[in-house]
């Protein structure tokens, strides 16, 4: 194993023996995708009775978007709650004096993330389908590029949040709950973009979930790849990690002159 | 030549209009073990800050183990450990699983026959598999003096080794250090308000007081120069400004 392998490798096996011993852990990763699914589920169960047609569509249409911005959510939460963790347990003085650079931290943080989205979403996508017959893996290969456009931001959005909290220190920390959670009426999750006033659809182009989810309604309601959502969603992942990237790491080099490092998270 | 194990040249830090650590300029040579003494707000964490390259100086540089902090510091954080009581280590993990992280974020080839050594070293066998948050004081200070030399580092930087530590552990920490020191040749520089342990572990102080390295010396030296019988009274005289002089 290389070297820098080996550091990642040490910051991820200290998140997996916190969570190897604290079953509560495991089951609040699970918690929120399995009851958005169970709501949005009877929801759509509902809707059938009412009106047999459009049900079956919007059972897709919903299910499909609860699962997936689940996957977008539980990536952001994932990468900013295992670096609270780090503050949380008065940690992170250690980890900064050791030979971990802030890209092996980033690297750690992110496959942190996509560990605990899996153990979060891949429940939810599960009883979705042994509960209302909805496979969102019958969509086909697309999906693992939804999935993969998704985490993306989800990291984006963590690193901006993260660069927050080295900023701010604790009055950030509630960031790293509800960010994107004020993001979804422009992401387009339930409803296809053009249900926005028009300049809110300037907004909502430049989140790369609402073109993902653009793509899930033309796969599932016409059963077509959408190559350009696509597409539009991964450049602008590339752009906003990018961007917050660089935010990110400038952000952790003025910690290190204003000497936030030594007391963040009091 | 062997480069020294730090060289600090004109080590400054100021926070808008005031100044943390004013020129500070020292050279700790390998295998020695100094102390860096000074009261609250002399700028002793300040200037272990950036030893550690958690924070940037404002002026001056410095180099560690031959290796300049301000454009090599990885390097340099590889072959030095650091241990503080104020950082604290994962509580939920066991001792064995903290000092696996640091192992790997160091680096460290053969890990686990480490861990074991250390263990027999330290007498941290019977707690390897007990979660750090359960430990008593000695035994927290055990663990982090192993997570410090998990590496086999050439540099240690102790800050307040010995604090919170009843009398007999602490002089097994301080022995132990010293046997350290000897066998691995390890330079260490030591912050502490314990001024028995810097007689007995140190060859050399660094007095700091607002910022300024303002004397320096063998503990004899510093006591002989003020007429004191202690360096606790040293320490007073300079604390209370009844000579200052650099």
């Amino acid at each position: 194993m290389s070297g820098a392998l080996r550091r990642v490798w040490g910051l991820v096996y200290r998140h997996l023996a916190l969570y190897r011993r604290s079953w509560p852990r495991l089951l609040e990763l699970m918690y929120w995708p399995v009851l958005q699914m169970l709501v949005w589920g009877f929801v759509t169960a509902y809707l059938a009775g009412v009106q047999q047609n459009t049900a079956t569509v919007a059972a897709g249409v919903l299910l499909g978007g609860v699962l997936l911005w689940e996957v977008a959510l539980r990536s952001q939460m994932g990468f900013a709650l295992s670096f609270l963790e780090e503050i949380w347990s008065r940690n992170l003085g250690h980890i900064f004096v050791s030979p971990l650079r802030p890209g092996e931290l980033v690297a750690g943080l992110v496959t942190m993330a996509t560990l605990r989205m899996l153990v979060g979403v891949l429940p939810a996508v599960g009883l979705a389908w042994l509960l209302y017959g909805f496979g969102l893996f019958a969509l086909g290969p697309v999906v693992v590029l939804f999935f993969a456009a998704l985490m993306l931001m989800g990291w984006a959005v963590a690193l901006g949040v993260t660069a927050m909290i080295l900023r701010h220190g604790a009055g950030a920390e509630p960031l790293a709950w509800s960010v994107l959670f004020g993001l979804t009426p422009f992401a387009c999750v339930f409803y296809p973009l053009a249900t926005l006033p028009e300049p809110l659809q300037w907004v909502a182009q430049a989140i790369p979930a609402a073109h993902v989810f653009e793509g899930m309604r033309a796969a599932l309601l016409e059963g077509r790849v959408d190559g350009w959502h696509l597409a539009a969603a991964f450049l602008l992942d590339a752009l906003w990690l990018a961007l917050l990237g660089r935010v990110f790491l400038a952000q952790f080099e003025a910690a290190r002159r204003s000497g936030a490092l030594l007391n963040i998270g009091e | 030549m062997q480069s020294a194990a730090i060289r600090a040249e004109g080590l400054t830090k100021r926070y808008g209009e005031t100044t943390a650590v004013d020129s500070l300029s020292f050279t700790l040579p390998r295998g020695a073990t100094w102390g860096l003494l000074g009261g609250n707000g002399a700028g002793k964490t300040t200037t272990i800050a950036m030893l550690l390259g958690l924070l940037v100086p404002s002026a001056g540089r410095v180099s560690v183990l031959g290796h300049d902090m301000a454009r090599d510091r990885f390097a340099a954080l590889a072959r030095m450990n650091f241990s503080s009581p104020y950082v604290a280590l994962p509580h939920r993990l066991t001792v064995a699983e903290n000092l696996r992280v640091y192992a790997h974020l160091y680096g460290v080839r053969g890990s686990e026959a480490r861990i074991a050594e250390l263990a027999r070293a330290l007498q941290l066998e019977e707690i390897l598999d007990r979660p750090a948050g359960q430990l008593s004081a000695g035994q927290k200070t055990r663990v982090a003096l192993a997570k410090a030399l998990v590496n086999r580092p050439e540099l240690l930087l102790l800050d307040e080794p010995t604090a919170s530590l009843d009398p007999d552990t602490g002089d097994w920490v301080r022995s132990w250090l010293e046997n350290y020191r000897a066998e691995s040749g390890c330079a260490i520089l030591l912050a502490s308000h314990n001024m028995a342990e810097v007689e007995r572990l140190c060859g050399h102080v660094l007095m700091m007081k607002r910022g300024r390295l303002v004397d320096q010396g063998s503990p004899d030296e510093l006591v002989s120069r003020f007429g004191r019988d202690n360096l606790e009274d040293v320490f007073l005289d300079i604390a209370r400004d009844r000579r200052v002089e650099a």
